[in-house]
């Protein structure tokens, strides 16, 4: 009995399955013809990473130059170089202490503080985007949110090399929206 | 205009006729039913399908079909050359033989014989060669797995198409497409499908897995084999592995509506319009099937028309014959 009961079971499956692309069938497209028409919710698109300018200087990243998102990426794909003025001289000795760097997730930081206090100046932010993976490991664990994620999504290249970004220049040239 | 009608009463000239009228139809057929089979798959997926050669991507199919046949015909190392090209011929050849006994109108019909039915089944059976040599001939692992599986495949779907068929025969008394759809002719509930609804479901799947069409399509499955028996084939070879497919949805849904749905009966409109509507409403159920559900595993397959089909179809003849039987 029980077979022929799942038999029926799952030949009614097979019409609510008929039923159901029926359905979509009839309603509209929900795609777009893209070289004419373009989508408008592009800002959740979540392309490759990007860096966060500061608020009071449009031109310079957040980044403190921890290296964190270098050491967590998976694939090895993010560069960061940075240096400390005064470095050679033995001046700013003092500004690596720990302390002074924040860790990721603590209270009440900020972030434009954190930038003027490290000292560490930002010379070089390079991404193999060849090699992401976009897990977005990086970005949770920037302590500053000085990573977010781009909504690039014309990418198209004729060579590996158009997708080792420079973030750092692609900020500087980055227009300012007002 | 006499002598022209004269010699067009000579049965070779006819049949020569019939074989071009239906190879041309064939023709426009697989371009027709392309377009139709993508802009099903788009709509299903909430999607428009190819829409950018011509008018709502009218041409695409014309574009895809030159593209085919420019390419270049490419036979692997290692290959058996003659089987290699004999297996897309053997595939398409049979078609038009298929096609000419059924009657697409009360006398649009290419070849009257008495055992259309039998010719029809004969003939298709061959496409299983065809698959077979192909996926033998290219020298490839997966074409010969897709070579093993339709053989598996079409072998065991024929038997529950045979005795389908077998209990049509039984209550019209003939295998001539004619006199069964003649039988059919009294009214909507003279069609077989009503008399025999257990018979049209089961000739429909086995319809369905006899043409490798999907949830059935196990020997051409994309996603395990590449392309099946048709992986090393480039430009007409694979095309005309293509158009004997899509020619023989044409085939078993023209079957289908003349055994079972009355074939070119109907009222109002004259009968060929009937035929051609039937037919093309079983394709887009085909279609409609392909779109739905996901490929069936090999055992499953079996194991459906070993232990279901068979043994439903069988109980089926039986009743049909019981039945008969009293009735007389
Ligand atoms: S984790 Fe953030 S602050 Fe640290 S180096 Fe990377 S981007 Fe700069
Ligand atoms: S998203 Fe992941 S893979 Fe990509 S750069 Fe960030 S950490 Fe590396």
């Amino acid at each position: 009995m029980t077979t022929i009961q799942k038999t029926l079971k799952g030949l009614w499956s097979l019409i609510v399955g008929l039923k159901v692309t029926g359905k979509e069938f009839c309603k509209p497209w929900i795609t777009v013809h893209y070289p004419r028409q373009e989508v408008t919710n592009l800002e959740s698109y979540r392309g490759h990473i990007d860096l966060v300018p500061r608020p009071d200087e449009p031109k310079k990243p957040l980044c403190i130059v921890c290296k964190r998102c270098e050491e967590v990426c998976p694939s090895g794909c993010i560069r960061v170089e940075g240096h400390v003025p005064g470095e050679q001289t033995g001046e700013a000795r003092q500004l690596l202490l720990i302390s002074n760097v924040p860790l990721p997730n603590s209270a009440a930081r900020d972030p434009i503080c954190a930038a003027d206090k490290t000292l560490r100046v930002l010379d070089g932010f390079t991404l193999n985007y060849n090699y992401c993976s976009l897990c977005g490991l990086c970005v949770q664990c920037c302590p500053v949110s000085s990573l977010t994620f781009s909504s690039d999504v014309y990418l198209a290249g004729g060579s590996r090399r158009d997708f080792e970004y420079d973030l750092l220049r692609r900020l500087k040239n980055r227009k300012i929206k007002v | 205009m006499t002598q022209l009608l004269q010699l067009f009463a000579n049965p070779l000239v006819y049949l020569l006729v019939a074989l071009i009228a239906i190879l041309t139809f064939i023709a426009l057929n697989g371009l027709i039913l392309v377009y139709v089979e993508r802009k099903v798959a788009g709509f299903i997926q909430r999607r428009p399908g190819p829409f950018e050669v011509g008018p709502h991507g009218l041409l695409q199919p014309l574009a895809d079909a030159l593209k085919l046949v420019g390419k270049q015909l490419v036979v692997p190392r290692d290959a058996d050359r003659i089987l290699f090209w004999a297996a897309p011929l053997l595939s398409f050849a049979p078609v038009a033989v298929c096609l000419l006994p059924i009657p697409f109108g009360p006398h649009l019909v290419g070849l009257n014989v008495n055992l259309g039915v039998l010719l029809v089944l004969a003939f298709s059976g061959l496409n299983v060669l065809a698959l077979c040599l192909a996926g033998w001939g290219s020298n490839n692992k997966y074409a010969l797995l897709g070579a093993a599986r339709a053989v598996a495949q079409s072998v065991a779907y024929e038997i529950p198409l045979l005795l389908s068929v077998l209990c049509v025969a039984f209550t019209s008394g003939s295998l001539n497409f004619a006199e069964i759809t003649a039988s059919q002719t009294h009214g909507l509930l003279s069609w077989n499908v009503f008399t025999q609804p257990v018979a049209f479901l089961i000739f429909f799947v086995s319809a369905l897995a006899e043409t490798n069409r999907a949830p059935f399509d196990l020997p051409e499955a994309e996603s395990e084999l590449t392309a099946g028996f048709h992986t090393e084939y480039s430009g007409m070879g694979f095309g005309l592995f293509f158009l004997a497919e899509y020619s023989y949805m044409i085939v078993v849904c023209a079957v289908a509506s003349v055994l079972f749905l009355g074939g070119w009966s109907g009222p109002f409109l004259s009968g060929h319009w009937w035929m051609l509507g039937k037919i093309y409403a079983l394709i887009l159920a085909m279609m409609w099937f392909r779109w739905t559900y996901p490929r069936v595993r090999f055992d499953q397959l079996l194991n459906l028309c070993w232990k279901w089909l068979i043994p439903l179809s069988l109980i089926n003849l039986m009743a049909t014959a019981l039945i008969i039987n009293l009735v007389r």
